[in-house]
């Protein structure tokens, strides 16, 4: 199974909508992942039919007993995360803040704490039109993402594993969610826009995720917004040896699309034949029929 | 004050109404802007006065504590690496591999070690760059360096560089998870930026219910409006969300926003728009503080 990634580094430059239009246009078997897990919206394209829902729990969260708690305060001390705070006379654990490190279990004299499993949001498999889905939702407030990612890659790899081709909708930034959503794939699209930001966003992405060995390819949307900008992204990524595989025109087609929840190749339009153009590419050069 | 701009998606103009805000009321106060959106950072961007936060010799390292092995000490015996949640330490048969880019810093390998072998070092993880763009405006700005997974310690940073401010406006990273929660915590106010999208109105819904969790009064900003915003209306009036301002999409300030630059310059009416949107925050604020 071959395995593309559609990220951004800047958030908005329409990596969804980008993943939602590949999803039509790519044939044989593929399998879908949605890995911008704190702000998916690759359902509200696909309108997925839910198959299995699953809880997420992550690390494990502490958990102080209060009656056998002795009041030392040797686990606020000891914690670096400050997930342990002091109310109402008793000492309580913040779970959003807690990284499941274990060192208060360590520090209690009084054997008060221990690790509790708490869901922090729920992993679906979902059917759609166009292959199966996985996503997920992580209950907000409940801080980290990026295992959460590991968890939707599994889910997907299990279910379906033998498609011809996994498209993944990944998230915006550099951190913990955006390296779980890149290793293990072959390929990149780094969807940017013609904005000082975005060039400055592309340049820290496409540098990290170079880092993964996977091959990177770049689309620029909306390129005619501000032409001497893109005409400086063609250049940074020429002088880098990174393909651009599409230049989208700014299309009001698209916002009607999305409002209307549609994959904007549904509509006939300037941005969806330049999607076309770039699937052609990116299919043939990735070997996918 | 303390004024936190989040978004949920990425994109609809945080930092634009971020920069644009504190470049407007730093013209009559003292102004601190603080970027917290440490993986993508784009405060800089709008201010020709900024350092090149892309210049790795810029501004001053933030670093965390990861373990370091005494070979004197250390009898091998695994009790760290047994205790490490994140599976960064390996005992191998002579010596102790640790995963830095794994390690969360707890200390717990310090703590349960019983042959006090392991000691603290600090290693870089970021920067945070202070620019001073005029005589009331301080930009600060957290730059994670790139490869590493973990921004929160830039954005504490950040924060507590700006801690004794009068007044700081916070950029946030987009999304719902920890670095917009680290960002939003402690805040008197937050704005809420968002478009008149099924997209915006989802991803703005859920750092809505964060901010809602935290008790921090919150308005919304709808951006790049075109009189399309019922949805989002809706869903404000029904969550008691006051829409404190609308920027009307125009290709004028797309271009503007594009290059760099902020339109309350290019168009100056727009300066006591946002200084009026300041005023309404601060005594919102001010409301939340008597009662």
């Amino acid at each position: 199974m071959k395995k593309l990634a559609v990220i951004s580094g800047k958030g908005g430059t329409g990596k969804t909508m980008m993943t939602g239009a590949l999803a039509t246009l790519a044939s044989g078997r593929i399998a879908l992942a949605d890995c911008d897990v704190d702000a998916a919206n690759l359902e509200i394209l696909l309108s997925p039919e839910m198959i299995s829902s699953e809880p997420y729990y992550g690390q494990k969260v502490s958990f102080i007993d209060n009656d056998l708690c002795i009041w030392c305060g040797s686990c606020k001390d000891s914690c670096r995360f400050d997930a342990i705070v002091y109310e109402n006379d008793r000492f309580r654990v913040n779970p959003q803040k807690c990284e499941g490190c274990a060192v208060c279990t360590i520090v209690c004299p009084a054997g008060a704490t221990s690790m509790i499993s708490q869901e922090k949001g729920r992993i679906f498999l979902s059917k759609t039109s166009i292959g199966l889905l996985a996503h997920a939702r992580l209950n907000p407030g409940s801080g980290s993402s990026g295992l959460l990612i590991t968890e939707v890659r599994k889910l997907i790899d299990r279910n379906a594993g033998d498609a011809d081709l996994l498209l993944i909708d990944g998230p915006p930034g550099i951190g913990c969610p955006l390296i779980a959503t890149v290793s293990g794939v072959d390929a990149v699209l780094v969807v940017t826009e013609p904005s000082r930001s975005g060039l400055h966003d592309l340049q820290r992405v496409i540098r990290v995720a170079e880092d993964f060995g996977v091959d990177v390819y770049v689309a620029i949307n909306r390129y005619d917004l501000e032409e001497d900008v893109s005409a400086e992204i063609t250049d940074y990524c020429t002088e880098i040896g990174v393909k651009i595989v599409g230049r989208i025109p700014f299309d009001s087609n698209v916002i009607r699309a999305v409002r209307n929840m549609e994959p904007v190749t549904v509509y006939d339009t300037p941005a969806a034949s330049a999607i076309k153009e770039l699937w052609n590419i990116i299919s043939t050069d990735m070997g996918i029929i | 004050m303390k004024i936190v701009v989040a978004s949920g998606k990425g994109g609809t103009g945080k930092s634009t109404v971020s920069a644009n805000l504190g470049s407007c009321l730093s013209a009559n106060r003292e102004v601190i802007l603080a970027d917290c959106d440490v993986e993508e950072p784009n405060l800089h961007i709008f201010f020709s006065e900024a350092s090149d936060a892309s210049d790795r010799t810029c501004g001053q390292d933030v670093t965390v504590p990861v373990p370091s092995f005494d070979p004197e000490r250390c009898n091998l015996c695994g009790k760290c690496a047994n205790f490490c949640r994140y599976g960064a330490i390996t005992v191998l048969k002579d010596r102790v591999i640790l995963f830095e880019k794994l390690c969360h810093s707890c200390g717990g390998c310090r703590i349960i070690c019983p042959n006090d072998a392991v000691t603290e070092v600090p290693r870089a993880v970021g920067r945070v760059i202070e620019d001073d763009i005029n005589s009331n405006l301080k930009l600060i700005t957290g730059v994670l360096n790139e490869g590493e997974a973990v921004g929160i310690p830039v954005i504490k940073k950040v924060k507590a560089t700006a801690e004794d401010a009068e007044l700081v406006i916070l950029d946030s990273a987009p999304g719902s998870a920890c670095p917009a929660i680290e960002t939003i915590e402690g805040a008197d106010y937050c704005i809420l930026v968002t478009e008149s999208t099924p997209f915006g109105l989802h991803d703005m819904a859920l750092v809505a219910e964060v901010v809602r969790q935290a008790g921090i009064p919150a308005g919304v900003v709808i951006n790049r409006s075109d009189d399309r915003d019922e949805e989002t209306e809706a869903f404000c009036h029904e969550h008691n969300l006051p829409i404190i301002m609308k920027i009307p999409f125009s290709k004028k300030i797309a271009a503007v926003q594009n290059r760099g630059d902020l339109f309350s310059s290019v168009m100056p009416e727009w300066q006591n728009r946002f200084i009026e949107l300041f005023n309404l925050i601060s005594s919102t604020v001010k409301k939340e503080r008597v009662i």
